[in-house]
C-alpha cells in the first residue's frame, strides 16, 4: 500500500540548531500514528513542516504520492492537511455552526450576488450533520463555545476539519488540559476518524494515550527519529528509554 | 460524544440580564422623568412630549453615527479616537465643497450630494490610513488614533482657517432641520407629510417636526449597521477577529483587509455625522465634533459592546446612546445644574462595565468548575 504521506531525509535549521534532523516518516490511510518525544525533541518542528509553517531545508514531503511544497499553512489546509493545535482555531464568541463555516460562510444571494447574507439556516443542518455522522452531540448549536467543555470544543474543531475533507489528521496534544472522561471522548473521537479512513498524526507525551489509540508510533529525541514501532510490540518502559536518549535505534 | 448543558442554574439569569439590563434602564429612566419632570415644574411641562422626544432624537444623531462605526472597531478588537476629529474635518470639507460648487452654478440638491462625497472621502481617506497602520504595521489602535486625532485636528482647523465656515446657499437649513412629518394639534390642524405646512400664529406653536431628516439618515444608517454586523460575512468576521484574533487568522480570514475596512467604516459613519452638522448649522465647524468622541464610547459601552473585542449589538449602541439623551435632557428639565450630567452618566458607564465583567467572571468560572 502507498503512504499518503512520505516524509524523506527531512532536515530543518534555525540558525546553527538543528531542530529535525533527516527524518524519514510514512503515514497510511487509516492508522493512527503517534509522534512522541520528550520537550525540545523536534515533535512541533517536524508537524509544522508538514502543514506548511516552515519550510524544510533538506528532504522532501510527498502527499497522496506528489512531492509538495506548502508555502502557507493554507496550502497545507487546501490539499486536505488539518492541523489541530492547542488552541483549537476557535473563536469562543461565537456559536457551533459560526466555528465550524468560520472563513468559509455560506452565502444566501440576492440581486445577482450584489447583497449577499449568512445562510444560517443551512450551515446549522451541515454542523448538524457533520457532528452527528461522528456522533458528536450538543444539546444547542446556537450557544457561543465558550459555554462549552475543552472536550467539547475539541470536538467542534474535529468536527470542522473532518466537514472540510480532511484527509490527513494533526492534532497537537489534544488531550491536555482535559480530564479523564472527556480525554477518553477525545480519544474515541480519534478511533472514530481512523475507522472512517482518515489518518490522524498525534502528537503527544502522554503514554496512556499513545497505548489506547495508536496503531503505530516514532520516538523523536534531538531532532532525530530514535525509534519507530507498532504500538503492540512495544511497552512503556521502552518507550521511556527512547525518550530520554538511552536508547537510539539510528545509531 | 454525550454533552451536558453547561450553563449552570446561575448563569442563565446572569447572562438574560447583562443582556437586557440596558432596556430596564432606558424604561426607568423614561418613567422616572415623566413622573418628576411635571412634579418639579408644577405640572407645566412634561417630559415624553412630540416635541421633546424629537428633540431628544435630534441631540442624539451626531453621538450614535459616532457610535455606530464604533460599535463595529470595538467588537473587531480596536478602538477608534479619531472620530470626534475625523467628524469635525468632514463638516468642514462637506461645507467648502457645497459652498464652492454651489457659487460655481450648480444646483442645491447636487451640491449637497458633492458635500456629502466630500465628507465620505476626507473621512474615508483618514480611516483607511488608520487602518493601514494598525493592520499593517502593528501599532496599537489607540496610540494610532489618537495620533491621528491631533493630525485630523491640524487638518481641520487649517482647512476652515480656524474659523466657522459660512456663506453656505440659505436653502441648506432645510436638509437639515426639516421633518418627514408635520403634526398641529387641535382646531385647524392635521397631519401633513413632507411639507412643512405654511401656516402662522398659533397653529405654528401648535406644531411637532415629527422624525426630522438627520434622524431620518441616521435610522437607514442604523439598519445598515443592523444588517451589515448581524446578517452577513462582514458582520461575522468582525466578531471572530475581536473574539479571538489567532483564530481567525488560521481559518483564512482576511484580517488585515477586515480591519482596515472597520476603521474606514468608522470615520465614514464620523463622516455622515460631520455631514449633517453642517447642513443643520448651515455652516462648517472645526470644532463640532470633539466633544462628542467620548460621549460615543459611553454610548456603546453602556450598550454593551465590550472594550475586550468579541461582543456587543448595534441595538445596545442606539440604546446606549438613548440612555445618555434621556438622561442629560432629563436633567435639564429638572433645572438639576448641567455638571451633574457628566458625573451620572460616569457612573452609568462604570456600573455598565461592572454588569459585564461580573457576567464573564461567572461564565469563566464555570467553566474552570466544569473542566477540573
Amino acid at each position: 500500500m502507498e503512504p499518503l504521506l512520505s516524509i524523506r531525509k527531512l532536515t530543518k535549521r534555525f540558525g546553527g540548531l538543528i531542530a529535525v534532523r533527516q527524518v524519514s516518516w510514512d503515514v497510511y490511510a487509516g492508522e493512527v500514528v503517534a509522534l512522541l518525544g520528550d520537550n525540545g525533541a523536534g515533535k512541533s518542528t517536524l508537524i509544522k513542516c508538514i502543514s506548511g509553517v516552515y519550510r524544510a531545508d533538506e528532504g522532501e514531503i510527498l502527499f497522496e504520492g506528489k512531492p509538495t511544497l506548502f508555502v502557507r499553512p493554507l496550502d497545507a489546509r487546501n490539499r486536505g492537511i488539518e492541523t489541530i493545535y492547542q488552541d483549537l482555531a476557535l473563536a469562543n464568541n461565537l456559536h457551533v455552526s459560526a466555528n465550524i463555516f468560520l472563513g468559509r460562510e455560506i452565502k444566501t444571494r440576492y440581486l445577482g450576488g450584489l447583497i449577499r447574507t449568512l445562510d444560517e439556516d443551512q450551515m446549522r443542518r451541515e454542523s448538524a450533520h457533520a457532528l452527528q455522522s461522528l456522533e458528536i452531540r450538543f444539546p444547542s448549536l446556537t450557544q457561543p463555545i465558550e459555554n462549552l467543555s475543552g472536550g467539547q470544543r475539541q470536538a467542534v474543531a474535529i468536527a470542522r476539519a473532518v466537514y472540510w475533507d480532511a484527509k490527513l489528521m494533526i492534532m497537537d496534544e489534544p488531550t491536555n488540559n482535559l480530564g479523564v472522561p472527556e480525554q477518553q471522548k477525545v480519544l474515541e473521537l480519534i478511533r472514530r476518524l481512523r475507522d472512517r479512513g482518515v489518518p490522524v498524526i498525534l502528537i503527544t507525551h502522554s503514554l496512556p494515550d499513545v497505548f489506547a489509540v495508536a496503531d503505530r508510533l516514532i520516538v523523536m529525541h534531538r531532532g532525530r527519529k530514535v525509534a519507530e514501532r507498532k504500538t503492540a510490540e512495544t511497552n512503556t518502559s521502552e518507550l521511556v528509554q527512547y525518550m530520554i536518549g538511552a536508547l537510539d535505534d539510528e545509531r | 460524544m454525550t454533552a451536558t448543558p453547561i450553563e449552570s442554574r446561575m448563569q442563565r439569569p446572569i447572562i438574560l440580564f447583562s443582556r437586557i439590563w440596558p432596556w430596564i434602564f432606558l424604561g426607568l429612566l423614561i418613567a422616572f422623568f415623566v413622573a418628576v419632570v411635571p412634579l418639579a415644574s408644577n405640572g407645566s411641562v412634561n417630559f415624553l412630549t412630540i416635541r421633546n422626544s424629537q428633540n431628544i432624537l435630534v441631540a442624539i444623531t451626531p453621538v450614535l453615527l459616532l457610535g455606530l462605526g464604533q460599535t463595529f472597531v470595538i467588537i473587531g478588537r480596536g478602538i477608534d479616537l479619531s472620530v470626534g476629529w475625523v467628524m469635525s474635518l468632514a463638516s468642514v470639507l462637506s461645507a467648502l465643497a457645497i459652498r464652492t460648487v454651489f457659487n460655481a452654478g450648480l444646483p442645491l440638491s447636487l451640491s449637497i450630494v458633492i458635500g456629502l462625497l466630500a465628507a465620505l472621502g476626507g473621512a474615508g481617506l483618514f480611516g483607511f490610513m488608520n487602518g493601514v497602520i494598525i493592520a499593517k504595521l502593528k501599532v496599537p489602535a489607540f496610540i494610532v488614533t489618537l495620533g491621528s486625532s491631533f493630525i485630523v485636528r491640524g487638518v481641520a482647523l487649517l482647512m476652515s482657517e480656524n474659523t466657522t465656515v459660512i456663506g453656505l446657499p440659505p436653502g441648506i437649513r432645510d436638509y437639515g432641520n426639516e421633518a418627514l412629518v408635520y403634526y398641529i394639534r387641535g382646531e385647524g390642524g392635521g397631519l401633513y407629510l413632507l411639507q412643512r405646512p405654511d401656516v402662522g400664529g398659533d397653529l405654528v406653536r401648535r406644531m411637532d417636526a415629527i422624525l426630522p431628516y438627520p434622524v431620518v439618515l441616521t435610522a437607514i444608517v442604523v439598519a445598515i449597521a443592523v444588517f451589515l454586523l448581524h446578517k452577513t460575512q462582514f458582520g461575522r468576521h468582525t466578531y471572530a477577529i475581536g473574539g479571538s484574533p489567532e483564530a481567525a487568522i488560521r481559518t483564512g480570514i482576511p484580517v488585515d483587509r477586515h480591519v482596515i475596512s472597520l476603521y474606514i467604516l468608522s470615520a465614514s459613519t464620523a463622516g455622515i455625522a460631520g455631514f449633517l452638522s453642517t447642513l443643520r448649522f448651515a455652516a462648517g465647524s472645526a470644532v463640532i465634533g470633539d466633544p462628542l468622541l467620548l460621549s460615543s464610547i459611553a454610548a456603546v459601552t453602556i450598550g454593551g459592546v465590550s472594550l475586550f473585542g468579541g461582543a456587543g449589538t448595534v441595538i445596545g449602541t442606539v440604546i446606549g446612546a438613548l440612555i445618555i439623551a434621556v438622561l442629560t435632557t432629563g436633567l435639564v428639565m429638572l433645572n438639576v445644574e448641567a455638571f451633574w450630567q457628566f458625573i451620572v452618566i460616569g457612573i452609568v458607564v462604570i456600573v455598565a462595565v461592572l454588569i459585564d465583567q461580573s457576567r464573564d467572571l461567572i461564565i469563566s468560572r464555570d467553566r474552570a468548575g466544569q473542566s477540573s
